[in-house]
C-alpha cells in the first residue's frame, strides 16, 4: 500500500515539473530580466502619465494663452517662465501642458493602429492557415501584393487617399500597413501545426473543425503575433510622425500628439529646436520601451530558450 | 536556376499588374484628382467638365486602365501635375532615380561595413558590456524617427564639422556622364567633383543608413550567435584551426544567409527613408519628388514612382534569393 502511495506521489510531482508551461516559464524569466523589467517601467509611467494628463497638466493645451509674446516678425515664442517652464509654442500654448496631454494621443495611435492592424490580420491568416486551398491562395497573393511596396509609401498613400485628414485616417493608414504582417505571422505558425499530433488527436476524437481552430490551433499560435504588437506599437508612433512630417497627419492640433507636434514644426527646426526635441525624445523613449519589451517577450517565449 | 529565375519574374510582372490596378483605382478614388490640382479649386464647371473629358476621366476606370497601360508600354506614364508642373513622368523618374541611388548605396554600405562587424564582435562577447552597450544601442537607432535624426545631422554638422547641410543639387559645374555625381567625376578625371559630391552624401547616408544599421547588426549577432553553437565550429577549435580561419570559414559564411536576406529586406526600409531624407537635406530624388507628389497630390508622377520602387524592391530581393546559391554550395545542388 504504502508503496503504491509514493509511486502516486512521484509521478504527480513529475507532472508538476513537466506541467510549466511555456507562458508560464516565459514570465518566470522575463520578471528577472532587468531589460524587460526597464521597458515595463517605461510603458508603465507612459501610461499612466497619458491616463492622467487631463489633470497633470498645468494649463489647457489648446489655449493660446500666452500669443501676446509670439512675435511671428522677429520669430519670437514665449521664452520658458514662472507657470511655464517650457515656455510656449508658435501658437501661445502652454507646451508643457501640451507634451504631457499629447502621450494621451500618441498611446490612441499606437493602441488604435496596433489593434486594427492584428484585427485585420488575425481575420486573414486565420482564413488562410485553417482553411487552406484557394483561400489560402488568394489572401497570400493579396499580402504578397502588399509586402511587396515599401512600408511607409504604402501608408503613405492609404493617408492620402483621405479628403480630410484626422487622427483616424493616420491610426488606419498606419494599421492597414501591418494588416500582411500579422496575417503572414499567423498563416505560418497555424500551418505549421496542422499536421502537429494534438491536432490530429483531436481530429480523431471527432472535435468540430471549428473548435480544432479557435481552441487548439489559434492559441497556440499567439506567441509571435504577441510580439510582434508589442514591436508594432513602437513602429505605429514612428511612422505617423513620418506621415505628419509629410504633410498628411492630422491637422487639427487643438488636441496635440507628440508625432503631430514634431511633424508641424519642421519650418522653425533651425530657429526653436526644443519645439522638436522634446516630442522627438519622447517618442524615442516610448518606442525604445515598447521594443525593449518586446525583444525580451521574443527571446523568453522561444522555445529554444527554455530550460 | 534558370527556371527559378524566370518564374519569379513572371511573378513580378503579377505582381507589377495587380499593384498597377490597385493605384490606378486607389488615384481615381483620391480626392481633389488632377483636375482640381491643375485648374485649382476654384474653376468653373464647365473648364472642368472640358479638362475631365480631355484626360479621359469621364469614362469607366477599367478602360481607363487599359488605355493608361497601352499608353505605359510606350513609356508615356502621363505628365506631371504638382512636381515638376509639365514634365512628363517617365522623364522626372529617370532625372531622379540616379541621386536616389547613389544616397541608398552609400547608407547600405555604411550600414553593412558598420552593422556586420559590430554585429560579429557583440556575439564572440555575449552579455559582456560592448554586447548589452551596442544591443542598446541598435534599439535606440530603431526608436529614433528618421526624419528627426536627419535634422539633428543637418543642424549640428553645418555648425560643428562645416559639411555641407544640404545635398548636391542639380546645378553642379561639371560634365554629366551617366547622372551619377561620385562616378561622373571619377569616368570624367574630375576629381573634386566627386570629393564634392561625397561631402555633400555623408550626413544623408548616415541618416538613412541608422534603421538598416541596426537591424543588420542584430541579425548579424543573433545569427553568429547560433553558428557559434554549432558542432562544426567545435570541431574547427578542436581540430586546430587558427582562429581567423575558423571566423572566416566556418562562422561568417554559415551566419551570412540571414544577413543576406535582411539586407534585400532593407531595400524597402532605405526606399522609405529616403523619401524622408531627401526630403530634409533637399536632395532632389525620388524620395523628393514623392514627398512633393504627395503634398501637391501629384497622381501620374506617385503613380509611376511607387511602382518602380516595387519593382526596385522586388528585384533586389530576387537577387538576393539568387545569391544564395553563392554563399550556400548546399542550395546549389537542388
Amino acid at each position: 500500500m504504502t508503496l503504491g502511495v509514493s509511486k502516486k506521489e512521484k509521478i504527480d510531482d513529475l507532472a508538476e515539473s513537466a506541467g510549466v508551461s511555456l507562458a508560464a516559464s516565459a514570465w518566470k524569466r522575463l520578471r528577472r530580466s532587468p531589460v524587460f523589467l526597464i521597458g515595463a517601467v517605461i510603458i508603465g509611467i507612459f501610461i499612466v502619465v497619458s491616463l492622467l494628463s487631463p489633470w497633470l497638466a498645468p494649463h489647457n493645451p489648446s489655449d493660446p494663452m500666452l500669443i501676446d509674446q509670439v512675435v511671428k516678425a522677429r520669430n519670437e515664442i514665449p521664452p520658458p517662465q514662472p507657470g511655464h517652464p517650457l515656455g510656449g509654442d508658435l501658437q501661445g500654448r502652454d507646451f508643457l501642458s501640451r507634451l504631457l496631454v499629447g502621450s494621451q494621443q500618441t498611446l490612441i495611435v499606437g493602441v488604435g493602429a496596433t489593434l486594427i492592424g492584428l484585427t485585420g490580420g488575425l481575420i486573414l491568416g486565420t482564413l488562410a492557415g485553417a482553411l487552406g486551398g484557394w483561400v489560402d491562395s488568394t489572401v497570400m497573393r493579396l499580402v504578397d501584393v502588399m509586402l511587396s511596396l515599401p512600408s511607409l509609401l504604402l501608408a503613405f498613400s492609404i493617408a492620402a487617399m483621405f479628403a480630410k485628414p484626422s487622427q483616424f485616417t493616420v491610426i488606419l493608414a498606419v494599421a492597414i500597413v501591418q494588416i500582411p504582417v500579422f496575417a503572414r505571422l499567423l498563416r505560418g505558425s497555424m500551418l505549421a501545426q496542422r499536421h502537429s499530433d494534438h491536432v490530429l488527436a483531436a481530429t480523431a476524437l471527432g472535435v468540430k473543425k471549428g473548435a480544432i481552430v479557435f481552441r487548439h490551433m489559434l492559441p497556440n499560435s499567439l506567441s509571435p503575433v504577441i510580439v510582434q504588437s508589442t514591436l508594432v506599437l513602437a513602429t505605429a508612433i514612428i511612422e505617423a510622425a513620418a506621415l505628419s512630417f509629410l504633410g498628411l497627419g492630422n491637422p487639427d492640433d487643438r488636441i496635440p500628439e507628440w508625432g503631430q507636434m514634431l511633424g508641424d514644426v519642421q519650418n522653425v527646426f533651425d530657429t526653436h529646436p526644443h519645439l522638436a526635441a522634446y516630442p522627438a525624445i519622447c517618442i524615442i523613449i516610448v518606442a525604445l520601451g515598447f521594443t525593449l519589451m518586446g525583444e525580451t517577450l521574443r527571446e523568453a517565449l522561444d522555445p529554444k530558450n527554455r530550460r | 536556376m534558370l527556371r527559378y529565375t524566370i518564374r519569379r519574374l513572371i511573378q513580378l510582372v503579377g505582381v507589377v499588374l495587380v499593384l498597377s490596378l490597385l493605384l490606378f483605382a486607389w488615384m481615381r478614388l483620391l480626392p481633389g484628382g488632377p483636375v482640381s490640382a491643375l485648374l485649382g479649386e476654384r474653376a468653373t464647371p464647365e473648364s472642368r467638365a472640358a479638362l475631365t473629358k480631355q484626360l479621359g476621366l469621364d469614362q469607366p476606370i477599367i478602360v481607363q486602365y487599359f488605355k493608361f497601360l497601352g499608353r505605359a508600354a510606350t513609356g508615356d506614364f502621363g505628365v506631371s501635375t504638382g512636381v515638376q508642373p509639365g514634365d512628363s513622368a517617365l522623364e522626372i523618374f529617370l532625372q531622379r532615380f540616379p541621386a536616389t541611388i547613389e544616397l541608398s548605396f552609400f547608407a547600405i554600405v555604411i550600414a553593412i561595413a558598420i552593422g556586420v562587424p559590430l554585429g560579429y564582435l557583440a556575439a564572440k562577447r555575449r552579455g559582456g558590456w560592448f554586447d548589452n552597450f551596442s544591443v542598446i544601442g541598435s534599439l535606440i537607432g530603431v526608436a529614433v524617427p528618421v526624419f528627426f535624426l536627419a535634422y539633428v545631422l543637418k543642424d549640428a554638422a553645418s555648425v560643428g564639422l562645416g559639411l555641407p547641410s544640404q545635398g548636391r543639387q542639380g546645378d553642379i559645374n561639371a560634365t554629366r556622364v551617366t547622372g551619377f555625381f561620385t562616378l561622373d567625376g571619377i569616368l570624367t578625371g574630375e576629381w573634386d567633383a566627386t570629393l564634392d559630391a561625397l561631402e555633400h552624401l555623408i550626413l544623408p547616408s548616415i541618416a538613412l543608413a541608422t534603421i538598416p544599421f541596426a537591424v543588420i547588426f542584430r541579425i548579424t549577432r543573433a545569427a553568429v550567435l547560433d553558428v557559434l553553437d554549432e558542432d562544426f565550429v567545435r570541431t574547427a577549435e578542436a581540430k586546430g584551426l587558427t582562429a581567423q580561419l575558423i571566423r572566416r570559414r566556418h562562422v561568417l559564411r554559415n551566419a551570412m544567409l540571414p544577413v543576406v536576406t535582411t539586407i534585400g529586406l532593407q531595400t524597402g526600409a532605405l526606399l522609405s527613408g529616403a523619401v524622408l531624407t531627401e526630403k530634409v537635406f533637399s536632395i532632389p530624388g525620388v524620395g523628393q519628388a514623392l514627398a512633393i507628389g504627395f503634398e501637391r497630390r501629384d497622381y501620374p508622377v506617385l503613380l509611376l514612382l511607387i511602382i518602380m520602387a516595387t519593382i526596385v524592391y522586388v528585384v533586389v530581393n530576387l537577387l538576393v534569393d539568387l545569391s544564395y546559391a553563392l554563399i550556400d554550395p548546399r542550395i546549389r545542388t537542388r
